[in-house]
Protein backbone atom coordinates (compact mmCIF):
# COMPACT_ATOMS: atom_id res chain seq x y z
CA UNK A 1 0.00 0.00 0.00
CA UNK A 2 1.25 3.48 -0.89
CA UNK A 3 1.10 6.29 1.64
CA UNK A 4 2.07 9.98 1.63
CA UNK A 5 3.44 12.23 4.41
CA UNK A 6 4.33 15.94 4.17
CA UNK A 7 8.00 16.24 5.24
CA UNK A 8 10.53 19.01 5.86
CA UNK A 9 13.42 17.42 3.99
CA UNK A 10 14.28 14.60 1.60
CA UNK A 11 15.41 11.96 4.10
CA UNK A 12 13.61 9.67 6.54
CA UNK A 13 15.25 11.15 9.66
CA UNK A 14 13.82 14.56 8.80
CA UNK A 15 10.55 15.75 10.41
CA UNK A 16 6.90 15.71 9.46
CA UNK A 17 5.96 19.12 8.04
CA UNK A 18 3.31 21.06 9.97
CA UNK A 19 1.59 22.15 6.72
CA UNK A 20 0.05 19.88 4.10
CA UNK A 21 -0.49 22.32 1.22
CA UNK A 22 2.77 24.20 1.61
CA UNK A 23 5.10 21.40 2.69
CA UNK A 24 8.35 21.46 0.69
CA UNK A 25 8.28 17.67 0.02
CA UNK A 26 6.09 14.61 0.26
CA UNK A 27 7.40 11.23 1.28
CA UNK A 28 5.75 8.56 -0.82
CA UNK A 29 6.20 5.27 1.03
CA UNK A 30 5.35 1.79 -0.27
CA UNK A 31 4.56 -0.34 2.80
CA UNK A 32 5.01 -3.68 0.97
CA UNK A 33 8.45 -3.03 -0.53
CA UNK A 34 9.52 -0.45 2.12
CA UNK A 35 10.57 1.75 -0.77
CA UNK A 36 10.55 5.51 -0.21
CA UNK A 37 10.62 8.33 -2.75
CA UNK A 38 10.48 12.08 -2.15
CA UNK A 39 8.28 14.30 -4.22
CA UNK A 40 8.82 18.06 -4.60
CA UNK A 41 5.64 19.93 -3.70
CA UNK A 42 5.08 22.34 -6.59
CA UNK A 43 2.11 23.81 -4.73
CA UNK A 44 4.29 25.22 -1.93
CA UNK A 45 4.80 28.60 -3.61
CA UNK A 46 1.23 28.98 -4.91
CA UNK A 47 -0.50 32.31 -4.47
CA UNK A 48 -3.58 30.48 -3.33
CA UNK A 49 -5.26 27.09 -3.48
CA UNK A 50 -2.04 25.32 -2.41
CA UNK A 51 -4.03 22.59 -0.65
CA UNK A 52 -5.96 21.76 -3.82
CA UNK A 53 -2.82 21.55 -5.93
CA UNK A 54 -0.91 19.51 -3.33
CA UNK A 55 -3.85 17.11 -2.98
CA UNK A 56 -3.94 16.71 -6.77
CA UNK A 57 -0.25 15.76 -6.76
CA UNK A 58 -0.74 13.26 -3.94
CA UNK A 59 -3.77 11.77 -5.70
CA UNK A 60 -1.77 11.45 -8.92
CA UNK A 61 0.72 9.26 -7.00
CA UNK A 62 -2.17 6.83 -6.44
CA UNK A 63 -1.61 6.64 -2.69
CA UNK A 64 -4.24 5.05 -0.45
CA UNK A 65 -3.59 7.11 2.65
CA UNK A 66 -2.21 10.47 3.73
CA UNK A 67 -0.66 10.98 7.17
CA UNK A 68 -0.62 14.65 8.18
CA UNK A 69 -0.86 16.84 11.29
CA UNK A 70 -3.61 18.90 9.65
CA UNK A 71 -5.50 19.40 6.44
CA UNK A 72 -7.73 22.13 5.00
CA UNK A 73 -11.27 21.71 3.72
CA UNK A 74 -10.47 22.11 0.00
CA UNK A 75 -7.60 19.62 0.13
CA UNK A 76 -9.78 17.19 2.09
CA UNK A 77 -12.46 17.47 -0.62
CA UNK A 78 -9.95 16.53 -3.32
CA UNK A 79 -8.54 13.64 -1.26
CA UNK A 80 -12.02 12.35 -0.50
CA UNK A 81 -12.93 12.39 -4.19
CA UNK A 82 -9.76 10.37 -4.81
CA UNK A 83 -10.72 7.89 -2.04
CA UNK A 84 -7.60 8.69 -0.03
CA UNK A 85 -7.98 8.23 3.74
CA UNK A 86 -6.50 10.99 5.95
CA UNK A 87 -4.76 9.90 9.18
CA UNK A 88 -3.49 12.17 11.95
CA UNK A 89 0.23 12.09 12.80
CA UNK A 90 1.14 10.99 16.36
CA UNK A 91 4.32 13.12 16.58
CA UNK A 92 6.79 14.79 14.20
CA UNK A 93 8.93 11.68 13.56
CA UNK A 94 8.49 10.23 10.07
CA UNK A 95 9.57 6.73 11.07
CA UNK A 96 7.32 6.59 14.16
CA UNK A 97 4.33 7.53 12.04
CA UNK A 98 5.10 4.99 9.32
CA UNK A 99 5.45 2.24 11.93
CA UNK A 100 2.29 3.31 13.73
CA UNK A 101 0.39 3.33 10.45
CA UNK A 102 1.55 -0.18 9.56
CA UNK A 103 0.54 -1.51 12.98
CA UNK A 104 -2.82 0.29 12.57
CA UNK A 105 -2.31 2.56 15.57
CA UNK A 106 -3.05 5.85 13.83
CA UNK A 107 -6.51 7.37 13.95
CA UNK A 108 -8.28 9.22 11.19
CA UNK A 109 -7.92 13.02 11.11
CA UNK A 110 -11.29 14.25 12.35
CA UNK A 111 -10.66 17.96 12.41
CA UNK A 112 -10.52 19.60 9.00
CA UNK A 113 -9.81 23.33 9.20
CA UNK A 114 -11.62 25.84 7.04
CA UNK A 115 -8.48 27.25 5.46
CA UNK A 116 -6.52 30.20 6.74
CA UNK A 117 -7.41 32.67 4.05
CA UNK A 118 -11.06 31.94 3.27
CA UNK A 119 -10.31 32.61 -0.37
CA UNK A 120 -7.88 32.04 -3.18
CA UNK A 121 -5.24 34.51 -2.09
CA UNK A 122 -5.86 38.08 -3.04
CA UNK B 1 -17.74 64.79 -10.06
CA UNK B 2 -16.79 61.76 -8.01
CA UNK B 3 -15.44 62.19 -4.52
CA UNK B 4 -14.15 59.11 -2.70
CA UNK B 5 -14.02 59.05 1.09
CA UNK B 6 -11.51 56.63 2.55
CA UNK B 7 -9.51 55.73 5.65
CA UNK B 8 -6.95 53.16 6.75
CA UNK B 9 -9.28 51.43 9.17
CA UNK B 10 -12.94 51.08 10.04
CA UNK B 11 -14.69 53.40 12.49
CA UNK B 12 -12.72 56.50 11.53
CA UNK B 13 -15.68 58.38 10.11
CA UNK B 14 -15.90 57.58 6.39
CA UNK B 15 -19.63 57.02 6.55
CA UNK B 16 -20.20 60.05 8.82
CA UNK B 17 -18.37 62.30 6.35
CA UNK B 18 -19.76 60.88 3.12
CA UNK B 19 -23.37 60.58 4.33
CA UNK B 20 -23.43 64.12 5.73
CA UNK B 21 -21.70 65.68 2.71
CA UNK B 22 -24.14 63.93 0.38
CA UNK B 23 -27.10 65.03 2.53
CA UNK B 24 -26.01 68.66 2.73
CA UNK B 25 -25.51 68.97 -1.04
CA UNK B 26 -28.42 70.25 -3.12
CA UNK B 27 -28.61 67.05 -5.09
CA UNK B 28 -26.21 64.13 -4.93
CA UNK B 29 -25.53 60.43 -5.26
CA UNK B 30 -24.22 58.39 -2.34
CA UNK B 31 -22.57 55.07 -3.24
CA UNK B 32 -21.72 52.60 -0.47
CA UNK B 33 -18.75 50.55 -1.70
CA UNK B 34 -18.15 48.98 1.72
CA UNK B 35 -19.91 45.90 0.36
CA UNK B 36 -18.92 43.62 3.23
CA UNK B 37 -20.69 45.81 5.77
CA UNK B 38 -22.60 48.60 4.03
CA UNK B 39 -24.15 50.92 6.61
CA UNK B 40 -24.90 54.19 4.79
CA UNK B 41 -28.43 52.95 4.07
CA UNK B 42 -29.09 52.74 7.83
CA UNK B 43 -28.80 56.55 7.92
CA UNK B 44 -30.56 57.34 4.66
CA UNK B 45 -33.36 54.75 4.99
CA UNK B 46 -33.93 55.03 1.22
CA UNK B 47 -37.34 54.53 -0.36
CA UNK B 48 -38.47 53.08 -3.72
CA UNK B 49 -35.74 50.46 -3.66
CA UNK B 50 -34.78 48.70 -6.86
CA UNK B 51 -32.60 45.64 -6.42
CA UNK B 52 -30.34 43.92 -8.92
CA UNK B 53 -28.53 40.62 -8.37
CA UNK B 54 -24.81 40.53 -9.15
CA UNK B 55 -23.20 37.33 -10.33
CA UNK B 56 -19.82 36.08 -11.47
CA UNK B 57 -19.00 33.33 -13.98
CA UNK B 58 -17.78 29.94 -12.76
CA UNK B 59 -16.66 27.16 -15.14
CA UNK B 60 -18.27 23.74 -15.38
CA UNK B 61 -17.22 20.76 -17.47
CA UNK B 62 -19.21 18.54 -19.78
CA UNK B 63 -17.96 15.17 -18.58
CA UNK B 64 -18.79 13.49 -21.88
CA UNK B 65 -16.53 15.87 -23.80
CA UNK B 66 -13.71 16.29 -21.26
CA UNK B 67 -10.71 14.08 -22.09
CA UNK B 68 -8.82 14.83 -18.87
CA UNK B 69 -5.95 16.65 -20.59
CA UNK B 70 -5.68 19.00 -17.55
CA UNK B 71 -4.87 22.08 -19.61
CA UNK B 72 -7.31 24.00 -17.41
CA UNK B 73 -5.92 22.56 -14.14
CA UNK B 74 -2.36 23.52 -15.09
CA UNK B 75 -3.42 26.95 -16.29
CA UNK B 76 -5.34 28.07 -13.19
CA UNK B 77 -2.98 30.21 -11.10
CA UNK B 78 -5.45 30.13 -8.21
CA UNK B 79 -5.61 26.31 -8.24
CA UNK B 80 -9.40 26.40 -8.42
CA UNK B 81 -9.50 23.19 -10.46
CA UNK B 82 -8.53 19.58 -9.78
CA UNK B 83 -8.90 16.48 -11.94
CA UNK B 84 -9.70 13.52 -9.73
CA UNK B 85 -11.09 10.09 -10.59
CA UNK B 86 -11.67 11.13 -14.20
CA UNK B 87 -13.73 14.11 -13.15
CA UNK B 88 -13.03 17.83 -13.09
CA UNK B 89 -13.64 19.40 -9.69
CA UNK B 90 -14.25 23.16 -9.50
CA UNK B 91 -13.73 25.15 -6.29
CA UNK B 92 -16.17 28.04 -6.74
CA UNK B 93 -14.84 30.13 -3.88
CA UNK B 94 -11.25 29.89 -5.13
CA UNK B 95 -12.16 30.76 -8.75
CA UNK B 96 -11.51 34.39 -9.73
CA UNK B 97 -13.76 34.21 -12.82
CA UNK B 98 -10.99 35.04 -15.28
CA UNK B 99 -12.44 32.69 -17.91
CA UNK B 100 -8.97 31.47 -18.95
CA UNK B 101 -9.80 27.79 -18.50
CA UNK B 102 -12.80 28.08 -20.83
CA UNK B 103 -10.70 29.83 -23.49
CA UNK B 104 -7.91 27.25 -23.33
CA UNK B 105 -9.93 24.01 -23.24
CA UNK B 106 -8.91 22.22 -26.48
CA UNK B 107 -12.05 20.06 -26.40
CA UNK B 108 -14.45 22.95 -25.71
CA UNK B 109 -15.70 20.93 -22.76
CA UNK B 110 -15.89 23.92 -20.42
CA UNK B 111 -18.65 26.49 -20.26
CA UNK B 112 -19.61 29.10 -17.70
CA UNK B 113 -22.51 29.36 -15.31
CA UNK B 114 -23.63 32.35 -13.30
CA UNK B 115 -23.11 32.37 -9.55
CA UNK B 116 -24.87 35.09 -7.55
CA UNK B 117 -22.50 36.77 -5.07
CA UNK B 118 -24.58 39.71 -3.91
CA UNK B 119 -26.73 42.62 -5.01
CA UNK B 120 -26.92 46.34 -5.73
CA UNK B 121 -29.80 48.35 -4.26
CA UNK B 122 -30.86 51.76 -5.45
CA UNK B 123 -33.25 54.04 -3.61
CA UNK B 124 -34.00 57.67 -2.78
CA UNK B 125 -33.67 59.63 0.46
CA UNK B 126 -34.91 63.21 -0.08
CA UNK B 127 -32.19 64.95 -2.16
CA UNK B 128 -29.89 61.90 -2.26
CA UNK B 129 -29.90 58.88 -4.57
CA UNK B 130 -28.59 56.04 -2.40
CA UNK B 131 -26.82 53.13 -4.07
CA UNK B 132 -25.69 50.25 -1.87
CA UNK B 133 -23.54 47.23 -2.71
CA UNK B 134 -24.14 44.08 -0.66
CA UNK B 135 -21.80 41.09 -0.83
CA UNK B 136 -23.27 37.78 0.35
CA UNK B 137 -21.67 36.42 3.52
CA UNK B 138 -18.86 33.99 2.81
CA UNK B 139 -18.05 35.28 -0.68
CA UNK B 140 -14.38 35.96 -1.35
CA UNK B 141 -14.34 39.19 -3.32
CA UNK B 142 -16.66 42.17 -3.58
CA UNK B 143 -14.88 43.65 -6.59
CA UNK B 144 -17.52 42.58 -9.16
CA UNK B 145 -20.13 44.40 -7.05
CA UNK B 146 -18.01 47.56 -6.82
CA UNK B 147 -17.50 47.50 -10.61
CA UNK B 148 -21.28 47.46 -11.01
CA UNK B 149 -21.78 50.19 -8.38
CA UNK B 150 -19.39 52.54 -10.12
CA UNK B 151 -20.69 52.01 -13.65
CA UNK B 152 -21.41 55.59 -14.53
CA UNK B 153 -23.96 56.31 -17.18
CA UNK B 154 -23.85 60.07 -16.59
CA UNK B 155 -20.13 60.41 -17.19
CA UNK B 156 -19.45 62.11 -13.88
CA UNK B 157 -21.99 64.91 -14.32
CA UNK B 158 -23.57 64.29 -10.91
CA UNK B 159 -22.03 65.07 -7.57
CA UNK B 160 -21.20 61.61 -6.27
CA UNK B 161 -19.81 60.54 -2.91
CA UNK B 162 -18.16 57.14 -2.76
CA UNK B 163 -18.07 55.62 0.74
CA UNK B 164 -15.07 53.27 0.46
CA UNK B 165 -14.30 50.05 2.33
CA UNK B 166 -11.69 50.46 5.09
CA UNK B 167 -7.99 49.83 4.48
CA UNK B 168 -5.90 50.08 1.34
CA UNK B 169 -6.36 46.70 -0.40
CA UNK B 170 -7.63 45.81 -3.91
CA UNK B 171 -11.23 46.53 -2.97
CA UNK B 172 -10.31 50.14 -2.04
CA UNK B 173 -8.25 50.61 -5.20
CA UNK B 174 -11.27 49.52 -7.22
CA UNK B 175 -13.42 52.06 -5.34
CA UNK B 176 -11.14 55.08 -5.92
CA UNK B 177 -9.96 54.19 -9.44
CA UNK B 178 -12.27 56.65 -11.21
CA UNK B 179 -12.60 59.21 -8.42
CA UNK B 180 -11.80 62.84 -9.23
CA UNK B 181 -10.89 63.65 -5.64
CA UNK B 182 -10.14 61.70 -2.45
CA UNK B 183 -11.07 62.74 1.09
CA UNK B 184 -9.00 60.94 3.72
CA UNK B 185 -10.60 60.76 7.16
CA UNK B 186 -8.20 60.56 10.11
CA UNK B 187 -8.37 60.09 13.88
CA UNK B 188 -6.23 62.16 16.29
CA UNK B 189 -3.96 59.37 17.54
CA UNK B 190 -0.64 57.74 16.65
CA UNK B 191 -2.57 54.71 15.47
CA UNK B 192 -4.66 57.12 13.39
CA UNK B 193 -1.49 58.49 11.77
CA UNK B 194 -0.39 54.98 10.84
CA UNK B 195 -3.73 54.32 9.15
CA UNK B 196 -3.74 57.72 7.48
CA UNK B 197 -0.28 57.04 6.07
CA UNK B 198 -1.52 53.76 4.54
CA UNK B 199 -4.24 55.45 2.50
CA UNK B 200 -2.04 58.47 1.83
CA UNK B 201 0.53 56.20 0.16
CA UNK B 202 -2.23 54.54 -1.82
CA UNK B 203 -3.71 57.75 -3.25
CA UNK B 204 -0.22 59.04 -4.04
CA UNK B 205 0.31 55.85 -6.04
CA UNK B 206 -2.93 56.59 -7.90
CA UNK B 207 -1.93 60.23 -8.26
CA UNK B 208 -5.28 61.46 -6.94
CA UNK B 209 -5.89 65.00 -5.75
CA UNK B 210 -6.69 64.77 -2.07
CA UNK B 211 -7.26 66.40 1.29
CA UNK B 212 -7.76 65.29 4.89
CA UNK B 213 -10.70 65.64 7.24
CA UNK B 214 -9.59 65.44 10.87
CA UNK B 215 -12.33 63.67 12.82
CA UNK B 216 -12.90 63.31 16.57
CA UNK B 217 -10.74 66.36 17.28
CA UNK B 218 -9.91 67.01 20.94
CA UNK B 219 -7.98 69.79 22.62
CA UNK B 220 -4.23 69.36 22.64
CA UNK B 221 -1.90 67.89 20.10
CA UNK B 222 -3.36 66.05 17.09
CA UNK B 223 -0.77 63.62 15.64
CA UNK B 224 -2.72 63.36 12.37
CA UNK B 225 -2.72 67.14 11.99
CA UNK B 226 1.02 67.16 12.64
CA UNK B 227 1.45 64.48 9.96
CA UNK B 228 -0.52 66.57 7.44
CA UNK B 229 1.54 69.67 8.15
CA UNK B 230 4.80 67.74 7.83
CA UNK B 231 3.73 66.21 4.50
CA UNK B 232 2.07 69.44 3.28
CA UNK B 233 -1.29 67.68 2.94
CA UNK B 234 -4.25 70.00 2.68
CA UNK B 235 -6.54 69.89 5.75
CA UNK B 236 -10.09 70.34 4.50
CA UNK B 237 -11.77 70.59 7.87
CA UNK B 238 -12.06 69.41 11.44
CA UNK B 239 -14.94 67.60 13.11
CA UNK B 240 -14.95 67.89 16.90
CA UNK B 241 -15.16 64.95 19.29
CA UNK B 242 -18.69 65.78 20.31
CA UNK B 243 -21.18 63.79 22.38
CA UNK B 244 -24.19 65.24 20.60
CA UNK B 245 -22.84 64.32 17.16
CA UNK B 246 -21.95 60.87 18.45
CA UNK B 247 -25.43 60.37 19.81
CA UNK B 248 -27.13 61.42 16.57
CA UNK B 249 -24.83 59.13 14.66
CA UNK B 250 -25.35 56.14 16.94
CA UNK B 251 -29.11 56.57 16.53
CA UNK B 252 -28.60 56.33 12.74
CA UNK B 253 -29.67 59.95 12.24
CA UNK B 254 -28.10 62.23 9.65
CA UNK B 255 -26.73 65.13 11.69
CA UNK B 256 -27.13 67.78 8.95
CA UNK B 257 -30.85 66.96 8.75
CA UNK B 258 -31.26 67.19 12.53
CA UNK B 259 -29.17 70.10 13.74
CA UNK B 260 -28.32 73.51 12.24
CA UNK B 261 -24.87 73.48 13.83
CA UNK B 262 -23.83 70.38 11.92
CA UNK B 263 -25.54 71.57 8.76
CA UNK B 264 -23.26 74.59 8.85
CA UNK B 265 -20.21 72.48 9.64
CA UNK B 266 -20.72 70.11 6.70
CA UNK B 267 -21.91 72.90 4.36
CA UNK B 268 -18.65 74.73 4.84
CA UNK B 269 -16.72 71.46 4.46
CA UNK B 270 -18.55 70.84 1.18
CA UNK B 271 -17.68 74.35 0.00
CA UNK B 272 -14.01 73.75 0.77
CA UNK B 273 -14.12 70.41 -1.07
CA UNK B 274 -15.85 71.98 -4.08
CA UNK B 275 -13.27 74.72 -4.26
CA UNK B 276 -10.44 72.20 -3.98
CA UNK B 277 -11.85 70.05 -6.75
CA UNK B 278 -12.26 73.09 -9.00
CA UNK B 279 -8.67 74.13 -8.36
CA UNK B 280 -7.49 70.65 -9.23
CA UNK B 281 -9.62 70.73 -12.36
CA UNK B 282 -7.99 73.97 -13.44
CA UNK B 283 -4.55 72.41 -13.05
CA UNK B 284 -5.38 69.17 -14.76
CA UNK B 285 -6.69 69.45 -18.34
CA UNK B 286 -8.11 65.89 -18.12
CA UNK B 287 -11.28 67.27 -16.54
Amino acid sequence: MKIAIPVDDKFLQSKVCISFGRTPYFLIYETDTKESTFLDNNAAASQGGAGIKAAQAVADEKVSALITPRCGQNAADVLKAANIKIYKTMNDSIEDNVEAFISEKLSLLEEIHAGFHNHGGE
Amino acid sequence: MKIAVLSGKGGTGKTLVSVNLAAVAKESIYIDCDVEEPNGHLFFKPKDIESEKISVKIPFADEKVCTGCRTCVDFCKFNALAYINNKLKVFDEVCHSCGGCVLLCPEKALSEREKVIGKVQKGVSENVTVITGILNTGEASGIPIIKKLLEDKNEGKNLTFIDCPPGSACIVMESIKDADYCILVAEPSLFGVHNLNMVYELIKLFNKPHGVVLNKCLEGENPSEKFCIEKSINILGKIPFDNELGELNSNALISVRENKKYKELFSSLLQVVNKEVQNETAFNPKW
